[in-house]
């Protein structure tokens, strides 16, 4: 028999639909493999054992008033940058490392309505801003694929709780590739939906026009039972689309026959992994296989997304974090001599490295004189990067690549060079500057490790993507497979 | 493109962070670098195009003048560093 911890999201509800199991007993079984594994990943900056084994009693209490709904009493890990009203929001940085968030997000609130279960919190990188979370105030987090390389980032805690059956599902966010580039390191499928979709309101702002919620589950079908959860319209959020509610299962079953799938030529060039390569080649021909019709498309400003992201990301940090001023919450310096000694020292001792030069960088391109040549400039190449995936929509339904360049690599390898760090999400941060809704799904292996398969589709598609990657998991096994270390 | 010192020690300045002297070539280094990745932008010519702010260019939406909030104080209070008398504390601000 399957050990509970092996069994998807959706095997797990159906098990708790017969009565073979109960939430409590999910509970404390996955309770039991953080406590005894995780000091080999640190996926986890806090386990909320007495909270979750209270929401899975009263989880079972509602199945037993037959008033459970498709995901009542399952466990899952929480992003540490979502707000969890009386829990450790820490945001992995070392400025929040006593935030006890005074409210839920609306993520927290929406998976509270629905019974599941918080097992904890996630590690993640500092404030959301790395790719290997390796930025994080509470240590890194090791890939349960090989323990001497990074899960990816900056939804890296997540990433390996799942991947190491700590957690059947969790939460991501993803600003320029941190729910996607995780996934592909890790062996995951995540959603980054559409711009709009999950609700922004207590998810700590990062770069508020890119940054979405999203979850990171083993299966597509487990990511959109998760998304029927997280999605929805909420009028806190002032940049949440206004749009009826849908089932995101709705479609996994059609078949791929009429389907135009576009490569692009562009994430093909140097810098990527001969073996990555060849697997994305793999993956096309299943598709194909499947009745899908492959053409090769262009995205000829791609190449421009990286310079264009890191000004837009940076600017808008710089002006999320002014609030982190040691004045109404988090780190405040001691002895402060006045209040500009305040300000300073505070950030100053609360933020990281990696916080500190985006803020930087956000501040000098935003200072008296150089809003036009910044800003303004990114804002447009913005624009042209849209306007290439308006046109490729036009010839094909759904653009897959490689989610990331490489692997994953070695703890440490790039943390001497930001510029070298930030060419790992070369190929999914135009996605996020687009607003487009973007997928990663395992899609075999190089040397042993995890490559990820990068599905891109038009605004409001995610059903499409889904249904795509769940028919590309009927047809192969690598999603299925655990890590060497997840025993 | 390359950052002085003093440009470092203006930018952190602005941005409110206290950055140790001995940081400061490192950050200038690192900053400068990054500043070339974006420098990458000037190839692009932009001449007539329309800047994208919001992925599906939505308006702000309006809601009715009605009172959403409670008050929550003694929770916000909870977690500050220094607070008296329902007020936040800070260094002396004026003599």
């Amino acid at each position: 028999m399957t050990a509970l911890h092996d069994l998807t999201v959706a095997q797990l509800a159906a098990a708790l639909n017969r009565g073979e199991t109960s939430s409590v007993e999910l509970t404390r079984a996955f309770l039991a493999r953080i406590e005894s594994r995780d000091r080999e990943f640190n996926s986890f900056v806090t386990v909320t054992p007495e909270r979750a084994l209270a929401q899975a009693a009263a989880a079972d209490a509602r199945r037993r008033s037959g008033d459970a709904g498709p995901l009542t009493g399952i466990p899952y890990v929480h992003k540490d940058i979502f707000c969890t009203r009386g829990v450790l929001t820490s945001c992995g940085s070392k400025m929040l490392s006593n935030f006890i968030a005074p409210y839920d997000a609306t993520v927290s609130e929406r998976f509270n309505a629905a019974g599941l279960v918080m097992l904890g919190k996630a590690n993640m990188d500092e404030f959301a801003m790395g790719s290997s979370n390796e930025t994080s105030h509470f240590g890194p987090v090791r890939n349960p694929w090989d323990l001497t390389r990074v899960p990816g980032g900056s939804s890296g805690g997540t990433a390996a709780a799942v991947a190491a059956r700590l957690a059947p599902f969790g939460t991501g966010t993803d600003t320029g590739g941190s729910i996607r580039q995780p996934s592909a390191l890790c062996n995951l499928s995540g959603i980054k939906p559409t711009y709009g979709r999950v609700s922004r309101w207590g998810m700590i702002a990062y770069a508020s026009s890119l940054d979405q919620g999203g979850p990171m589950c083993r299966t597509a079908e487990d990511a959109a039972l998760a998304l029927n959860v997280m999605c929805g319209f909420d009028v806190r959020d002032s940049t949440s689309v206004e749009r009826a509610d849908e089932d995101f299962t709705r479609n996994l079953g059609n078949d791929l026959g009429n389907l135009r799938v576009g490569l692009p030529a562009e994430y093909f060039g140097p810098g990527l992994d001969a073996g990555v390569a060849a697997a994305i080649r793999a993956a096309a021909r299943v598709l194909e296989e499947l009745g899908a019709k492959i053409t090769e498309i262009s995205l000829p400003n791609t190449h421009l997304s990286i310079p264009a992201y890191y000004v837009v990301a940076p600017a808008e940090c710089s002006s999320n974090l002014s609030r982190m001023d040691g004045v109404r919450y988090g780190h405040r310096c001691e002895r402060p001599k006045d209040l500009l000694d305040l300000y300073c020292r505070s950030r100053g001792e609360g933020f990281g490295p990696e916080v500190q030069r985006r803020i930087m960088i956000g501040t000098y391109a935003l200072s008296a004189g150089y809003y036009d040549a910044f800003y303004l400039k990114a804002q447009k190449i913005r624009r042209l990067i849209a306007d290439d995936f308006v046109r490729a929509f036009q010839e094909v339904d759904v653009i897959i690549g490689p989610t990331a360049p490489t692997t994953a690599f070695r703890l440490g390898e790039k943390t001497s060079d930001p510029v070298t760090m930030y060419l790992s999400d070369i190929y999914t941060i135009a996605v996020n500057l687009a607003g487009l809704p973007g997928m990663s799904i395992p899609a075999g292996r190089a040397d042993g490790l995890p490559i990820g398969m990068q599905l891109i589709g038009g605004y409001f598609t995610e059903n499409l993507l889904l249904n795509v990657a769940h028919q590309y998991q009927q047809a192969t096994t690598w999603h299925l497979q655990a890590p060497p270390h997840a025993g | 493109m390359s950052l002085s010192h003093d440009e470092v020690r203006k930018i952190a300045h602005l941005a409110r962070l206290d950055i140790p002297a001995d940081r400061v070539p490192e950050f200038a280094g690192q900053l400068s670098a990054i500043l070339d990745l974006v420098a990458q932008m000037n190839a692009a010519d932009t001449t007539g195009v329309e800047p994208l702010a919001h992925p599906l260019d939505a308006g702000l939406r309006l809601r009715d003048d009605a009172i959403t909030e409670r008050d929550q104080r003694p929770d916000f209070q909870a977690i500050a560093p220094a607070v008296e008398a329902g007020l936040y504390l800070v260094p002396k601000v004026i003599e």
